[in-house]
Formats: C-alpha cells, sequence, structure tokens
C-alpha cells in the first residue's frame, strides 16, 4: 500500500511538473511579453530595463529555473492587467468565489441525482426509468455555456425570478450552480443507479424484506447506505470537473471566481496570472485525482498490485 | 439423453410491415436521421444548401427575428445577428466547420495515440513504461486550462485549436489499443507470423492492427460529439476558432450579450449543437453495444 501511494504520488507530481513546463515554455512561445506591456512609443533602453526587471534577458533554461524555484514558493511574479498586483495574490482573492459556487453546484447536483438515481432503480424499466435515461443523456450533450445562457433567458431576462449575473446572495448562485452542475447530475444519477441495482439484488436486502421491514426504509436507509460507497469516491473526480467547468460557468455568468480570471488574463495575455491559475487548478485537480486513486486502493485491495 | 429444443414458430407469419419495423428497430434510425439531416448534409453542401453567404451581412437587416415572430421575414427563416447575417447560414456552414474540426483532430490524434499504443503494447519494457506514464500525466491534465494557455499564447485559429485537441485526444486511443494489443500479441498467430519472418511493424500494422479496428471506431465514434462540444466551449471562451469563422460555439457567444434582445442568435446554435452530440451519444452507445461491448466504461 505505502509503495503505490508513494508510487501514485510520484506520478502525481511529475505531472504537476510536466505542466508547469507546458506553461512556462507556453508562456514564451507567445511573442515577446514586452510587447504587450510596454506603450508603443517606447524605446530600446525601455525595452532593456523592462526585460531585465523582469529577468526576461536571461537565456531561457535560466528563466525556467527561476520562474520553477519561485513557482515551489507560491510566487508567479506580479499582474501586468491588474497593476502590479502579485498573481497568486489574485487567485487567492478570487478562490472563495469559485469554491463557493463549486461547492453549491454539487450540494444541488448530489439533491437533484440522488432521488433520481435511487428511484430510477427501484423503478427499472419503467417510464420513470426512462425519464432519468433522457436526463442522464442530456447531461452528456447539453454545452454548458448555452445551458447558462438559456436559463439565463428564461428565469432572469423572462421570469426575473433570479438576477442575471454577478456574485451577491444566495439567489445569484442559483443559476451558476445548476449550469455548473447540470453535467454531474447525470454522472452521479447513473453512478447511484447501478450501484443501487447491485445492492437490491444482494442477500441482505431479500432478509430485510423477509423481516418485514417497510420497503422505504428498506430502500432509503439499507440500500441506499450501502450504494452510496461508489458515488462516493467519485466526488473527488467531481470536485475536480467542477473546478475547470467554473471556467466556462463563470464567464457567462460574470462570476468574479478564478475562472473569469483566467478568462481576462489570456485576454489581456498576462501570463503571470494565467501561470498562476493554471498551476493552482492543475495542482487541485491532480491532487483530487490522486486522493480518489488512493481511497480505491484502499477500498478496492485488487488495484493496488496490478 | 439428448435434449431437445423446440423452437416455436408463429403459426402466423407477421405482416411485412411489422418485419420492416422490426428490422428498423433493429438500427439507429433516429440519431443516424438526425446526424444526416443536421451534420452530413449541411456540411457536405454548404455552399449549395446555404440560402446566403454566412460572412457578408446586410446591415439594413440587422437582429431580424426568425420568420414565425412578429417582424421576421421568410428570407431570413432564422433570423440575422447584429451584422445582419443569415443566421441559417451560418448554421448550415458551421456544420461544416465542426464536422471538420472534429474529423480531424479525431484523425490525427487517433493515428498518433494508435501508433504509440501498438508500440507500448507490442514492445513493453521501458517504451511501455514511458509512453504510458505520458499517457497518465496527459489524462490528468485539466482540459479546458491547458487549451486556454495553448491558444492564448499561439493565438486562435483552425491549427491551433486542431493542435489543442489532438493534445487532449491521443492518450484515449493510444490506452485503448495498449490493452488490446497487450492480449493479442499472446496469440498463436503472432508467433506465426513471427516464426515465418514478418517483421515487427509488419506485426503491428498487418496482424495487430485489424484486430482493434472495431474498439477504434467506437471510441471515436464516442468522441466526435466530446470534440464538437469541447471545440464550441473553446471558442465561446475565445480560445477556440476566430471570428469570423461561423463555428457553432462562436455564434453562440455573439449571443449572449444579445440575450434580451434577439434570443434567436444564440438559441438556434445551441440547439445544433445539443442535437448533433445527442444523437452521437446515442449513435455511439449502439456501435458500443453491437461492435465491442468490452468497451462498456470506456
Amino acid at each position: 500500500m505505502q509503495r503505490y501511494i508513494a508510487r501514485r504520488a510520484l506520478q502525481s507530481l511529475l505531472a504537476i511538473w510536466v505542466m508547469s513546463l507546458v506553461v512556462f515554455s507556453l508562456a514564451r512561445i507567445s511573442g515577446n511579453p514586452l510587447d504587450m506591456m510596454l506603450p508603443l512609443e517606447a524605446g530600446p533602453e525601455e525595452y532593456e530595463r523592462v526585460s531585465k526587471h523582469w529577468g526576461l534577458d536571461q537565456p531561457l533554461h535560466t528563466q525556467y529555473f527561476i520562474f520553477l524555484s519561485k513557482a515551489v514558493r507560491g510566487d508567479f511574479g506580479n499582474s501586468w492587467k491588474w497593476h502590479g498586483q502579485s498573481a497568486m495574490g489574485l487567485v487567492w482573492q478570487r478562490l472563495p468565489a469559485t469554491l463557493q459556487l463549486a461547492g453549491f453546484a454539487l450540494a444541488i447536483s448530489v439533491v437533484i441525482a440522488l432521488p433520481i438515481g435511487v428511484l430510477s432503480a427501484v423503478m427499472k424499466d419503467t417510464g420513470w426509468d426512462s425519464v432519468a435515461k433522457i436526463i442522464a443523456l442530456l447531461g452528456q450533450s447539453l454545452p454548458a455555456f448555452w445551458l447558462g445562457i438559456v436559463l439565463m433567458w428564461i428565469f432572469a431576462v423572462h421570469l426575473g425570478w433570479f438576477p442575471t449575473s454577478g456574485r451577491g446572495g444566495i439567489q445569484h448562485m442559483v443559476l451558476p450552480a445548476i449550469t455548473l452542475g447540470w453535467f454531474q447530475v447525470a454522472a452521479i444519477m447513473r453512478l447511484v443507479r447501478s450501484s443501487m441495482l447491485d445492492v437490491l439484488d444482494s442477500e441482505f436486502v431479500k432478509l430485510t424484506r423477509i423481516k418485514g421491514l417497510a420497503e422505504w426504509k428498506v430502500v432509503w436507509k439499507h440500500c441506499l447506505r450501502n450504494a452510496a460507497i461508489a458515488p462516493l469516491t467519485f466526488f473527488a473526480i467531481i470536485a475536480g470537473v467542477l473546478m475547470t467547468g467554473a471556467v466556462v460557468t463563470e464567464s457567462v455568468f460574470s462570476w468574479p471566481g478564478t475562472g473569469m480570471l483566467v478568462v481576462d488574463a489570456v485576454t489581456a495575455r498576462d501570463f503571470q496570472v494565467v501561470q498562476a491559475v493554471v498551476i493552482v487548478f492543475a495542482g487541485i485537480f491532480i491532487l483530487t485525482n490522486l486522493v480518489v486513486d488512493i481511497l480505491y486502493a484502499y477500498l478496492d485491495p485488487r488495484i493496488r498490485y496490478q | 439423453m439428448a435434449t431437445v429444443t423446440v423452437t416455436t414458430l408463429p403459426w402466423y407469419a407477421p405482416p411485412r410491415i411489422a418485419q420492416a419495423i422490426g428490422q428498423v428497430r433493429r438500427y439507429p434510425v433516429v440519431p443516424l436521421a438526425l446526424l444526416m439531416f443536421l451534420l452530413v448534409i449541411p456540411a457536405l453542401l454548404a455552399t449549395q444548401v446555404a440560402p446566403y453567404d454566412p460572412l457578408e451581412g446586410s446591415l439594413a437587416n440587422r437582429l431580424k427575428p426568425p420568420a414565425w415572430q412578429q417582424g421576421g421575414t421568410s428570407e431570413y427563416l432564422l433570423g440575422t445577428d447584429k451584422l445582419g447575417r443569415d443566421i441559417l447560414s451560418r448554421l448550415i456552414h458551421g456544420a461544416r466547420v465542426s464536422l471538420m474540426v472534429s474529423l480531424v483532430a479525431i484523425f490525427v490524434g487517433g493515428i498518433i495515440g494508435t501508433s504509440l499504443g501498438l508500440m507500448s503494447g507490442y514492445f513493453g519494457g521501458w517504451v511501455d513504461a514511458v509512453l504510458m506514464r505520458l499517457v497518465d500525466i496527459s489524462l490528468s491534465l485539466p482540459t479546458i486550462l491547458l487549451a486556454l494557455v495553448l491558444v492564448a499564447a499561439v493565438g486562435p485559429s483552425f491549427g491551433t485549436v486542431i493542435a489543442v485537441l489532438v493534445v487532449l485526444l491521443w492518450a484515449r486511443y493510444a490506452r485503448l489499443v495498449r490493452g488490446e494489443t497487450l492480449s493479442i500479441k499472446e496469440r498463436d498467430f503472432i508467433a506465426r507470423a513471427r516464426v515465418a519472418g514478418a517483421s515487427h511493424t509488419r506485426i503491428m500494422v498487418r496482424y495487430i492492427f485489424p484486430n482493434v479496428v472495431n474498439s477504434l471506431v467506437v471510441l471515436a465514434t464516442l468522441q466526435v460529439g466530446y470534440v464538437i462540444l469541447l471545440e464550441s466551449a473553446l471558442s465561446f471562451l475565445g480560445a477556440g476558432l476566430p471570428r469570423p469563422i461561423p463555428a457553432w460555439g462562436l455564434m453562440i457567444a455573439d449571443g449572449r450579450e444579445l440575450i434580451v434582445r434577439a434570443w434567436w442568435v444564440s438559441m438556434f446554435p445551441g440547439l445544433a449543437i445539443m442535437l448533433t452530440v445527442l444523437s452521437l451519444n446515442l449513435l455511439g452507445d449502439w456501435l458500443r453495444d453491437h461492435l465491442d461491448p468490452k468497451l462498456r466504461n470506456v
């Protein structure tokens, strides 16, 4: 088990390192960042001064080394667009908004997906099951950004139930959270359904029925508790997906989180900020994957010895 | 004692029409028809079918609503956008864009992934170790972010979008093909080919590859929808195809600020994406069930 964890952890570190390499080299391919930073009328001495200040006059591998050693300490340099604020500071400042949205989205998708999944397993091959199937299919086929616009159009513009964009009270969060969670609803639902079907078939469920327990108690207490294990480990994956999904959703609803930050930074070619966001997100994403894998290996010993 | 199986034949022949329906129901007719109608025919015949040029607008006819709404004209069936371009024509040309992007990306990614997967599975050893670590890393990178960085660095163009998609796609093919190769290479006919003097390349291309084609077809079909979704999300974020290419994702982005005044600008391209991806998923599921039930979890 320890060896497995060590191997997976090493692999995760490697992935983060590759990501840093990718981010760094791409930032340098994109042309001279000085062209974006300096006004058109800047002279050569101006160029030299600024490039010295940012370390851009050094050879590439030295630049990468500087970048890496600073990155390890959480220093990604200062933003150009946001008037010299530290890039990492900007990320920390925006991260709570994203986490709040992702958390709410996760809660909403569980609240919607769990009962539908359970019911469609209990009422297998009925009309309800087909409805659930259709929801699952739609979850995979709807572009999230478009769903966001449609929701905004119906519930914010026409019905006026929710505000169209921005951050504020809970009513600001409903539409973005549904948009973000929609895809997960389908995924969780199918997982719950399949693991419920397994549990419903097992011996102990027959026993609880023979004991004469009420059917709702059999299903919602005894079965669900056992069927929830598989979807629970899935949550970490979802957390990763939600983080990246936030990029799209936040830009639709002008939600002031890290997702919007990175899109704005990309359009402004503010690479210090892009680097910081991408590395932080990649770190979270890769870390959750690691946790899930370890959790699985803990629950299912067969994985360890592959 | 021998068991005797008694097959009961229907005592009457089912009517022709019922037989025909039974035949039809065995095939994914609805998704196929939708796909032809939404994606393939418009993509192939875009210039012939589209009523207008997708890039030329007439400013006099800006933001015309669809024909059935007040103020709409039958000249512009689905209305026009803020530059007076015909939405229907842009949708039709958009089908061509979507189809082209996804086919090229999947083809290139598939070739790269398949050849690396074949090598990885066939040679094993350090080749396998290195390639599979690469696959693991590439699968654990956050998709959209990687694409954002890549496109922001090189600038949005057809080529960059393809490159982004290929980077994201190849790993799944490599993993799939490697797995299948591992089991196929142990079979007798490979050893015999080897004894007969076939080279490694020949064995991979002529003996192993044909045995993984089914799985590849299923994976590719399942991925077309995913790629269309991804490309449109990238274009929507401004990190995909550049304007004024009539990409569906870009059209939705154009309509976002207009949602209060002109819902049709973003609504129709979204519907197009949804129906296309939906039918592609249905088709992919069907193919998987019939060609390759092993792939349940891909």
